[in-house]
């Protein structure tokens, strides 16, 4: 009890640290966002328009630091992250959640399918250490280095321009909307298919090499030895006892992998014009869209901190220690 | 990556005695290189060695200059007069990749010195202080774990029009610093209860004496570990950052080459163009990964012996998966590869050929 206590306490002050720094991430910056949309859009706006835009932004009041920030507060209570300049003065909630679905059904596949490969053939190349096997690891340290957005161009080159097996950009077919159908759901299939592949080739490497340097380290304990001793099948040995153990630390990465995965695939849907959150930050960044910047680094950095939140109770159902670890 | 069989001072103390002509200063360098002396560690230094020797003479190695424009060769396939072919504008692409090595190494570095500096100060004094000090840094580590870096650096640096490498290799460096202070709090945290310090502390030795000359040493390992990987997280987000176009172009680095190749449609036609730079990204990962294994190698033993262990125990037909029977094999097995003709099935498979 006391544990969980510490973790929700530790969320909880990552999760103000973390809107704090959004909150005064822009004020930091020079010029306000309304000098900037101006200088876009000179000639479209007469004087009342930029009085009333900035009323609209709440740039009109002379009020305090502290005033805005506790407004801030009040306004992301009730949901409101503001108006997005660059998508026609659209609510960002509204931009963010149109995005949102496509990042996470798409780095969510292959975040977990990485994962799941990775972690199977580590603890294999575990298990068989010295053998053949070995020979993966090579490998899998260059495949892990690789940048990704070098990885998605090649793909792109080679699977698409090349072979032409799959599209190269975008998530479903011009002129088609999204739709509950099967012709739909087979486009995004095949759209997603190269971003997920080179998300996967390019993160697979990190799994395979942490379990099988785990496993090494784990099949040396005398439990695994005692469990050998008492003839056990192997198989089982090497699941329920070896395996079972070095998938913990795997677990934390899982978390933290989260969010560099979030940043990786950034430049990921940039290459592959994926209408992700990812590409969104990039179009916000290069419009100084400011609303729209904060509001996707905040459910970015509020996804991570869910993930980490998952990994940790599921790190607590596989390990009875951590429940029992209070300093 | 078990951090437990971390070597204390009764190593150095070993190692002190065995070679008890040699000065101190050398001993002291002696043992703290220790931890690159294994093939993999070798072959990672030497690669970027030749990163670093590129990147120094790149005035005396470059057939050309970076910008240097020859409008008669223009997007040219790699011949004797450009080794790597040239560019839309007929820059020379091999040119481009020795200048853009200074660029990748010079920003890689420094964000590696900053953050680990970042991470020893903070990690150290988390894990050595105790109470709220303690757990406030620690808390600050953990939200700066939790900050998505690349974001956070594509905000920061696009609000500057010509940002300088100092303050791109410091953004890179303010969000890569928290893994290595977590670790080297964790560390930290286990050492401050070893007998060794315990007996520096009662002896009545000064708070930076204990940490510089008890516990440093210790940790050698793992600062070192940790500034591996920053340098190489730092080359990933400079060239990311660059190719995304954040950087101003006027910062060659390999990153650049990428983002120019794609701005003027070099996919997938002009392979020259793109394979490289993104090559060298891969190569000089790979060799800190490298560097960083052997560092792993000598922080747990396990993973230096289980190959080798593992090999010898096939060699005499024991499966590696009996750990019971074959630990005290595997001690006694010397250089008796002759004695292994009952290991039929082991020498089948041709892993007794792989080794003399």
């Amino acid at each position: 009890m006391r544990f969980l206590l510490r973790r929700l306490a530790f969320y909880a002050f990552t999760a103000w640290a973390a809107i704090t720094i959004n909150f005064f991430l822009p004020r930091m910056m020079k010029g306000d966002p309304i000098t900037a949309y101006l200088q876009k859009h000179q000639s479209e706006f007469n004087p009342e328009a930029i009085d009333s835009l900035r009323t609209l932004f709440g740039l009109d009041s002379d009020a305090s630091l502290l005033q805005q920030y506790l407004d801030y507060w009040r306004l992301l209570f009730s949901g409101d992250l503001g108006r997005s300049f660059s998508k026609g003065l659209a609510p960002v909630t509204e931009v963010i959640a149109s995005a949102l679905p496509w990042t996470l059904g798409l780095v969510g596949v292959a975040t977990i399918l990485s994962f799941v490969i990775g972690t199977g053939v580590g603890a294999f190349i575990g298990w068989r250490r010295g053998s053949r096997a070995d020979y993966v690891v090579p490998f899998a340290t260059f495949f892990s280095t690789v940048p990704y957005f070098w990885m998605g161009l090649i793909v792109i080159a080679v699977f698409s321009t090349g072979l032409g097996w799959f599209p190269a950009s975008h998530a479903y077919d011009k002129g088609s909307s999204p739709e509950w159908s099967w012709d739909f759901i087979g486009q995004v299939i095949a759209h997603g298919t190269l971003p997920a592949l080179t998300i996967v080739f390019a993160s697979l490497g990190g799994w395979v090499l942490g379990m099988r340097n785990m496993m090494i380290t784990v099949l040396d304990e005398d439990y695994v030895t005692v469990a050998e001793a008492k003839g056990l099948a192997p198989q089982r040995v090497m699941t329920r006892y070896a395996a079972r153990n070095a998938v913990l630390p795997q677990l934390s990465s899982f978390a933290l992998a989260l969010g560099f995965i979030v940043g990786g695939t950034l430049v990921m849907e940039l290459v592959f014009s994926y209408p992700g959150v990812g590409k969104l930050l990039l179009d916000a960044t290069n419009a100084k869209d400011w609303p729209l910047m904060q509001g996707l680094f905040l459910v970015i950095t509020l996804a991570v901190l869910v993930a980490n939140i998952l990994a940790d109770v599921a790190h607590a159902m596989l390990d009875p220690r951590t429940r029992m670890m209070e300093s | 990556m078990s951090l437990s069989t971390m070597p204390t001072t009764s190593e150095t103390s070993e190692a002190r005695a065995t070679e008890p002509q040699r000065p101190f200063a050398l001993r002291r360098l002696g043992t703290s290189f220790a931890m690159f002396r294994n093939p993999k560690s070798i072959t990672g230094l030497v690669i970027l060695g030749l990163f670093a020797l590129v990147a120094i003479l790149g005035d005396l190695i470059a057939p050309y200059g970076p910008l240097e424009k020859d409008f008669s060769a223009l997007k040219q396939p790699p011949s004797a007069q450009h080794w790597l072919g040239t560019t839309h504008l007929g820059e020379d692409v091999f040119s481009q990749i020795i200048y853009g090595t200074r660029g990748v190494l010079v920003v890689g570095l420094v964000a590696g010195v900053l953050a680990t500096f970042t991470a020893v100060v903070i990690g150290v004094a988390a894990g050595y202080l105790s109470g709220w000090r303690s757990e406030s840094l620690s808390a600050l580590t953990n939200v700066f774990l939790v900050i998505p870096g690349l974001p956070l650096i594509i905000i920061v640096a696009s609000q500057y029009d010509d940002p300088s490498i100092v303050l791109i290799s410091a953004v890179i460096a303010v969000t890569g610093w928290a893994w290595g202070a977590r670790v080297l709090r964790a560390q930290t945290m286990s050492l401050r209860n070893r007998d060794f310090v315990q007996a520096a502390k009662a002896n009545g030795e000064r708070l930076w004496r204990i940490i510089a000359v008890e516990m440093l040493p210790n940790l050698t390992a793992i600062i070192a570990s940790s500034f591996v990987g920053t340098v190489t997280a730092a080359v990933l987000g400079l060239t990311t950052l660059a190719f995304i176009g954040v950087i101003p172009i006027t910062n060659l680095n390999w990153g650049t080459i990428l983002f120019w190749a794609q701005q003027n449609g070099a996919f997938p036609d002009f392979w020259w163009w793109y394979v490289p730079a993104g090559l060298c990204i891969a190569i000089l990962g790979t060799a800190l990964s490298l560097v960083n294994f052997g560092i792993d190698e000598y922080v747990n033993p396990r993973l230096r012996s289980a190959g080798e262990r593992a090999r010898a125990m096939r060699k005499k037909g024991l499966s590696t998966a009996s750990g019971v029977t074959a630990v005290r094999l595997a001690d006694k097995d010397g250089d008796d590869a002759a004695g292994t003709g009952r290991a039929s099935s082991a020498g089948a498979d041709g892993e007794g050929a792989a080794r003399p």
